[in-house]
């Protein structure tokens, strides 16, 4: 239904759009031009974090393409790969389930020597380093270890850098704990209270499996009852610990609910139903925005961060793939970038969204420096106050600590099983 | 001539209803069975016969005896969900049923008032669960209410989130459904009989139960089923009223099928067909429809 009305809204607007491009590009130039332009359209499926109607608008306007959204949750995207390839062009997904789409045959790699802004793509996705050489945590399926195939056709990750890239990066963040500070009243600097009696009943985490459990893991390592050798890659025995603390927790009645949806986050945290809870950072934007205050806390044991980027189905082939490769190279070449960085993301090329974005907002955004003046969002909107600054500082502050990454395990099937069983209990 | 063309126009006119329904029902239900038979990987379904989908579902039932294995608490906590709901909805159900019937005189105003029944149907799922937060929470109108009274010193946590929340939420949604048939059986009771038992010196309890009981059974029994079938396969109202920490059979399917495990997300969805079929059986055991209708 949502996705319908956007293709609807989108379809009127950028046929508008097409109208005025034609009369101002001097395509009518008074001769008979019988050979009217085919539009290009790109069918682009992925979770609403990136498709604002303001990208698909300018992206119309600089490059005449026309980008019909099909948005849908994570794991109905991953579904929709694995079962009607043929339904999308382009696909914007996370790297954690490459694990499950890239051996189903279903995208294709594009080719690193095709995208302009290859090799300004940020070293945290190319190296897992930061740009100033530090390198930060690897545990889980971090982007860089399923970057590169063998080859065009092949389903085989490659340890090493060649041209096939499974996913071009675009948007990344570090996630954490939101907190309602003005209910909590003390400083909070580790993940262990999430578990702490004194917030009983007003703590929650997110129900997707394979991130929640990985949330868990933070927990259970901070309280210091077990040092995993890879939270994103449990043993059997690992899972089991890990989901016997939380099932124990959950009887204890530590948790108010479990959310899945952006919204439900929302909700808990504004209506101080949960005053600690896994979220993410333009939720708790959200939630400030509505008057409530609500800090993205950082915590010493690090972030838990997430990466994602865009493909193409295999069914893509010829001008379609060529109009795939132009949409990725305006995405990347700045204005896009610096959308998502207004919204509290991060965004893969760091150097054209700098050149996109006004000084004083780099600095907040990406310095970690109080803000000069009014910061607002990519609406227009006020987001904060000038003198605030943002939560966990600076980008190297936030991305160099970041733990692990949201992965998909190897005993996944058991796990899922085990979620199961704790919610049951 | 008309006794050989009265087979042909039987089945004629039950064909449309027929190829609808073995198209749309009886086929996908048997691929469902078949795939529940298939083994699966990561990332796609391996059509060779496997009883995997139904093991791992039973996993340790027999080890955690005489302690209950995850898919029997389940179906036990469901069956509960389903219970309660169903209890409360048919006594409601009935009693609004029997005010329309008996006590609303106006065709009018009985049309009106069952329309009335079907406002919590207005809005989308998604308002309904997110409207309740206001009211139920803690910080919530009610919580603001009973705190302002002093008739509570703290908020009520369990008011929201919990097995109190689901029920309170499904039957709200779904007492039309007991409504609406036991209405259109209490409506053709024959008046007369209502008289005559009065006159043989019946109690107003005796005329309930020996008269108006009996002779809307079956419209008790249909409404039943409705609820029991959609409550039994539910989970967005169960995981949204309970904080999606009470679990469903519904919501091992949706767990199943997100982590793309299809052939085990389909052997849960033919246990679950099982139990939903077993409990509808014994409940038209109980009053043979297609007679009383």
């Amino acid at each position: 239904m949502q996705a319908a009305k956007l293709n609807r809204r989108a379809l009127l607007k950028s046929g508008a759009g097409l109208a005025g491009l034609a009369a101002g590009s001097g395509a009518i130039t008074g001769f008979p031009y019988i050979m009217a332009q085919e539009p290009k359209v790109l069918r682009y499926l992925g979770t609403a974090v990136n498709e604002g109607d303001d990208i698909s608008k300018k992206c119309l306007a600089d490059t005449g393409i026309k980008i019909e959204y099909i948005t849908a949750t994570t794991d109905d995207v991953t579904k929709r790969v694995v079962t009607q390839p043929n339904s999308f062009d382009v696909l914007d997904t996370e790297y954690f389930s490459l694990k499950k789409l890239v051996p189903s045959g279903n995208i294709l790699p594009l080719n690193a020597r095709k995208i302009k802004e290859f090799n300004n793509i940020t070293p945290v996705f190319t190296k897992g380093e930061l740009p100033n050489g530090k390198k930060i945590g690897n545990q889980g399926t971090a982007p860089w270890k399923v970057m590169y195939l063998e080859g065009e056709k092949s389903t085989k990750f490659a340890t090493k850098p060649t041209d096939f890239v499974t996913l071009i990066p675009t948007v990344y963040n570090a996630d954490t704990l939101g907190i309602r500070p003005d209910l909590i009243k003390r400083p909070i600097t580790s993940w262990a209270e999430l578990l702490n009696k004194e917030f009983k009943g007003k703590a929650a985490i997110l129900n997707i499996p394979s991130i929640g459990i990985m949330d868990a893991a933070m927990v259970v390592e901070a309280t210091g009852q077990h040092k995993y050798a890879d939270k994103g890659n449990m043993t059997r025995a690992e899972i089991d610990l890990t989901m016997k603390i939380m099932t124990e927790a959950k009887k204890a009645g530590q948790f108010r609910a479990f959310w899945k949806d952006f919204n439900e986050s929302v909700n808990l945290m504004a209506s101080g139903e949960t005053v600690i809870q896994s979220m993410w950072s333009p939720a708790v934007t959200k939630v400030r925005s509505m008057g409530v205050p609500c800090v993205f806390q950082p915590l010493k044991e690090g972030y838990r961060s997430w990466a994602s980027g865009f493909c193409v189905s295999k069914a893509v082939n010829g001008k379609k793939l060529e109009w795939a490769y132009e949409f990725v190279n305006w995405f990347l070449s700045g204005w896009a970038g610096a959308y998502l960085n207004r919204q509290g993301y991060y965004s893969a090329v760091l150097s054209t969204a700098k050149a996109n974005m006004a000084p004083y907002e780099w600095a907040y955004w990406m310095e970690g420096k109080p803000a000069t003046q009014d910061i607002k969002g990519p609406d227009g909107g006020l987001l904060e106050k000038a003198g605030a600054t943002r939560d966990g500082g600076s980008y190297d502050d936030r991305m160099g600590n970041v733990a692990c990454w949201n992965a998909v395990m190897d005993e996944n099937d058991y796990m899922v099983r085990k979620w199961n069983e704790f919610i049951a209990a | 001539m008309k006794s050989h063309l009265t087979p042909l126009i039987a089945w004629l006119q039950a064909g449309p209803m027929m190829l609808v329904f073995a198209l749309f029902f009886l086929l996908p239900l048997a691929f469902v069975v078949t795939v529940s038979f298939w083994d699966y990987n990561e990332y796609e379904m391996i059509p060779s016969f496997t009883t995997r989908g139904y093991a791992d579902t039973f996993e340790g039932c027999l080890a955690e005896l005489p302690g209950l294995c995850t898919i029997l608490k389940t179906y036990l906590e469901t069956v509960k969900l389903c219970f309660l709901v169903w209890l409360l909805t048919l006594l409601i159900g009935f009693t609004v049923a029997y005010f329309l019937a008996f006590h609303v005189h106006s065709k009018t105003w009985q049309i009106v008032l069952s329309l009335l029944c079907t406002i919590p149907f207005w809005t989308s799922n998604v308002i309904r669960m997110i409207a309740w937060i206001p009211l139920l929470g803690r910080n919530g109108l009610v919580n603001r209410g009973l705190l302002g009274l002093g008739a509570i010193d703290a908020p009520l946590e369990w008011l929201l989130f919990s097995e109190f929340a689901v029920v309170l939420a499904l039957v709200h949604l779904f007492t039309f459904f007991m409504v609406v048939p036991i209405f259109n059986s209490m409506i053709r009771i024959d008046r007369r009989l209502v008289e005559a038992a009065y006159d043989a010196g019946a109690t107003g309890w005796q005329t309930l139960c020996n008269v108006i009981i009996p002779l809307a059974k079956p419209g008790i029994v249909i409404g039943s089923i409705f609820v029991i079938t959609i409550v039994m396969g539910d989970f967005i109202t169960i995981g949204v009223m309970g904080g999606q920490q009470i679990a469903s059979a519904g919501k091992m399917i949706e767990v199943r099928l997100n982590a793309l495990q299809f052939p085990a997300a389909a052997a849960n969805a033919v246990i679950l067909l099982g139990v939903t079929f077993l409990i509808i059986t014994a409940l038209s055991r109980l009053v043979d429809i297609r007679k009383e209708l």
